[in-house]
């Protein structure tokens, strides 16, 4: 059985003291070991930001990749290797911005990975710029006298083009988080994590208290039924829209089977664990038929 | 005396069945034992607009290299062809088409024979309209004494799996017309194209399908790709043939999200591949520095056509050389190499594959829209798996990881390449794979000696490279007046110019580069100094295999002799722009 110590490495986090990826970076471990994963089992592919750095600072099979690519180089990798789990990690400037096309895609395909998206709301790591989730009016170094791009609603996004997992957590409630990803971690299909975390660097006016203020979970509202779509979007579209956040696994579906299920090839077990050529060498003679 | 050397045009209307009636006629003139060379011609619409398809037939052991500009006969599926193509007939030459478009009026004065039947009518008799196709090729068969029973071969590869009723009626309609045609018109060139009967089987393809039967031969288990002309026709040809040869084949969203695919399956231990042309390459460039920071082998198909943008989306081109060698950020190891042949790209699948391996780096596969679109014949011998050899490079197994006390992906090694353990497949082999640059490790740093020593190590690949790329290939006598310098597809041609010069006694020669990056630059001086008259012939505007070589050894051309209007060269387009 895998302890949160088998995570460790010798490099310490960069993060500013108070950011929320140090609440994501333990929930993750956790949610690891509590579903059974040595860290050898799971594959972390990361893009660039504060946040992507989270594979840096474990002790994991971890993919720093480029800025917005991390679902496709995920889906490369669980395409060759489906025995192994795979979590996509990014921000969301990453994901919603740069990556918005692979995240589109992604959700229709039901890729059957994990994406954890932190989504802070404001560009950390090239110092505060307005993001794609920034509030309308949101004044930053890029967005001087305010934003005049309405935010992207994550979640709503992903349900209307069919997506089989969504959920919403909070960098400052870790047991909620944990609890999260260690259900996305079972599901078959796509899962996203839409992770509202704090700021403390560059965007101060959402702090804990902001958070505190208007975050409530789904699960404890009376009759709340998490297998239904139309409730899902209709919470979904609580915010960005109104002072209300809700957080929680909105919907989930496990009757959608993951894209990978479908294809023909990898119902002999995972790419990389099949022979380079699958046939003897005389049946290629078979592809030079084809021409004669 | 039979017919050695002949050449046919179809032409038509977008939508008319040209490609495929041409491909059909390459096929069966390949079945009677002849080399064939045939090359569709396309605007870039499916329906309307003028297609047509050339195709070169001759009997002799060796493949046909080039296409003549003058055809013998015109197989003319609609009026237009007519107009555009008659002038292009060789006098004393023919025109099939059917009596129904009155081909008559434009032919007048022109010393060319009309073989004009009610073709519709026959079809519509025997089968139905869409049949006047197969009509109109059993007259052209039937004018040149090519026996019916290799149309009817083909007509039964084509349609007799899919309906037999549709086969029969196809075979109905062109014995029907054959032996009509050979009662009115006789053999118009007064003996028979006849076949070769003890001809090697032989294939017919293109580059695209060479190179993929290759990489399915060789190991390839993952292919990302989004369609681009010239380039889909191999993406098509994996995806038809992923459930049964053992591929995950996917069509991504766009380019980008394609090369990244590729980044993660190849990290994850499988080898893949990407296909695309210029424009999509474009947008790749980013993923090809992911992979190489992250020591990822990746293999790029890349099929050129004219730019920039859309330019000429159904043209050749060979304009991107220069940015196969230098697309990307930052500095790293790469291999460009440009099969010239359907037996080079054959094997050019598997040494891209390898080599992409073994040195753990990007390999581009330089082709275009010339190779991936023509038909060529080739004898069967020349594409043997056998001769197929993975390769695989460095891979520690999980004793070696046991006997370990830590593994490090990127460890500093003499000749830069770090020995892979397939991530995840032992406790030892987890590690971290960066953009950012990195320690042995794989956690990112900044130190300064580490980022140099990293960099040094990852071009410490070149020096492997270096002893892999082969000499340019060299043709004709020795000490000539003119030397040809050329890569790619205008081999054939170039090759045909070569032996045309030697036998008007204007002595020439020929150097041609396969392999470009890196660049073979001792062996290209010692093929080069020397040379009374260097001319380079490239399809492009600004002289880049010229500007590779001046940069690389400090020789320059005398002249440059380039093709930029979207047509591949023909022998005769080199010589008349041969200077001196």
């Amino acid at each position: 059985m895998a302890t949160v110590q088998d995570y460790a490495v010798d490099v310490r986090p960069t993060w500013c003291p108070g950011c929320g990826d140090f609440g994501i970076w333990n929930a993750l471990k956790r949610a690891f070991v509590q579903a059974g994963y040595a860290p050898e089992d799971i594959f972390m592919v990361t893009g660039v930001g504060c946040g992507s750095k989270q594979n840096d600072y474990m002790r994991i099979n971890g993919l720093h990749t480029l800025h917005g690519r991390s679902l496709a180089v995920a889906t490369g990798v669980r395409l060759a290797n489906t025995g192994r789990k795979v979590i996509a990690v990014h921000g969301d400037g990453d994901g919603y911005g740069e990556g918005g096309n692979h995240f589109l895609h992604t959700v229709r395909r039901n890729m059957g990975f994990v994406d954890l998206v932190e989504n802070n709301q404001v560009y950390g790591l090239t110092r505060g710029q307005v993001s794609p989730t920034s509030r309308l009016g949101f004044r930053s170094s890029t967005s001087p006298t305010g934003s005049l791009d309405r935010p992207i609603n994550p979640l709503a996004l992903a349900l209307s083009q069919g997506a089989t997992f969504v959920a919403r957590g909070l960098s400052l409630d870790l047991p909620q988080l944990q609890y999260l990803i260690t259900e996305a971690l079972k599901h078959r299909g796509y899962a996203l994590i839409d992770v509202m975390q704090v700021c403390v660097s560059y965007n101060r006016a959402m702090g804990y208290d902001w958070y505190r203020e208007r975050a409530y979970k789904v699960e404890e509202q009376e009759g709340y039924d998490s297998s239904d779509r139309a409730t899902a979007m209709a919470k979904a579209l609580e915010y960005p829209g109104s002072d209300r956040i809700p957080t929680g696994i909105l919907f989930r579906t496990e009757d959608v089977p993951a894209y990978e299920e479908g294809i023909a090839t990898l119902q002999a077990g995972p790419l990389v664990d099949q022979p380079l050529r699958t046939r003897p060498l005389e049946d290629y003679e078979a592809l030079l038929s084809e021409h004669l | 005396m039979p017919i050695t050397d002949i050449s046919f045009r179809i032409g038509g209307e977008a939508g008319q069945g040209v490609e495929s009636s041409g491909a059909g006629f390459a096929l069966a003139l390949t079945r009677a034992g002849l080399q064939v060379l045939g090359t569709p011609s396309y605007y870039e619409r499916i329906r309307g607009g003028h297609n047509f398809f050339t195709i070169r037939a001759m009997s002799q052991a060796e493949p046909v290299r080039s296409l003549v500009e003058q055809v013998d006969v015109l197989i003319a599926l609609n009026m237009e062809t007519v107009e555009v193509h008659k002038d292009a007939v060789r006098p004393g030459g023919v025109i099939v088409a059917d009596t129904g478009i009155e081909a008559e009026g434009a032919l007048q004065g022109l010393n060319v024979n009309l073989l004009a039947l009610p073709l519709k009518e026959i079809a519509v008799e025997h089968g139905n309209e869409v049949m006047a196709n197969t009509a109109a090729l059993a007259v052209a068969a039937a004018a040149v004494g090519l026996p019916v029973k290799y149309m009817v071969s083909v007509i039964e590869t084509n349609f007799g799996a899919r309906s037999k009723a549709i086969a029969d009626a196809n075979t109905a309609v062109a014995e029907h017309t054959y032996a009509l045609a050979s009662e009115r018109f006789g053999l118009v060139y007064g003996d028979s194209l006849g076949s070769v009967e003890d001809a090697p089987p032989r294939l017919l393809l293109g580059g695209n399908v060479a190179f993929g039967m290759g990489a399915l031969m060789s190991g390839l288990k993952f292919v990302a790709g989004y369609p681009m002309t010239p380039a889909t026709s191999l993406l098509e040809y994996l995806a038809g043939h992923a459930d049964e040869w053992g591929l995950v084949v996917k069509h991504a969203e766009d380019e980008i999200a394609a090369v990244n695919m590729c980044v993660g399956a190849a990290h994850a231990g499988v080898r893949a591949l990407t296909t695309t042309s210029g424009g999509g390459f474009d947008l790749m460039v980013e993923g090809i520095s992911l992979a190489a920071i992250t020591e990822n082998p990746l293999v790029i198909f890349l099929a050129q056509r004219p730019g920039p943008a859309t330019g000429l989306a159904t043209r050749t081109a060979q304009a991107d050389l220069l940015m196969a060698i230098h697309s990307s950020h930052g500095e790293f190891a790469r291999m460009v190499i440009a099969p010239h042949t359907p037996e080079e790209h054959f094997s050019a699948a598997c040494r891209a594959l390898n080599m992409a391996e073994k040195y753990q780096c990007l390999v581009i596969v330089l082709s275009d829209q010339q190779s991936a679109s023509s038909f060529m014949s080739r004898d069967k011998d020349l594409f043997d798996p056998a001769s197929l050899v993975i390769e695989r490079g460095k891979w520690l197994n999980s004793e070696d990881l046991d006997a370990m006390e830590e593994y490090h992906r990127y460890a500093l090694t003499d000749d830069g390449v770090s020995p892979r353990a397939l991530p995840g497949s032992h406790p030892k082999a987890v590690f971290l794979s960066s953009g950012n640059e990195h320690r042995e490790d794989g956690h990112i740093t900044e130190d300064p000696a580490i980022v140099k020593a990293m960099m040094d190590k990852r071009l410490r690949k070149l020096e492997g490279l270096k002893s892999e790329v082969r000499p340019p290939l060299r043709y004709g006598p020795p000490a000539t007046e003119v030397t040809l310098v050329s890569w790619g597809s205008s081999y054939g041609p170039v090759m045909d110019a070569v032996d045309v010069l030697n036998a008007m006694d204007k002595s020439a020669n020929m150097v041609h580069f396969v392999d470009l990056w890196p660049f073979p630059a001792e062996a290209a001086r010692e093929a080069l100094s020397g040379a009374s008259r260097l001319v380079s012939v490239e399809g492009n505007a600004m002289a880049q295999l010229a500007y590779l070589i001046r940069a690389q050894t400090g020789i320059e051309m005398d002249q440059h002799l380039l093709r930029y209007d979207g047509r591949g060269f023909t022998t005769e387009y080199i010589l008349e722009h041969l200077e001196g």
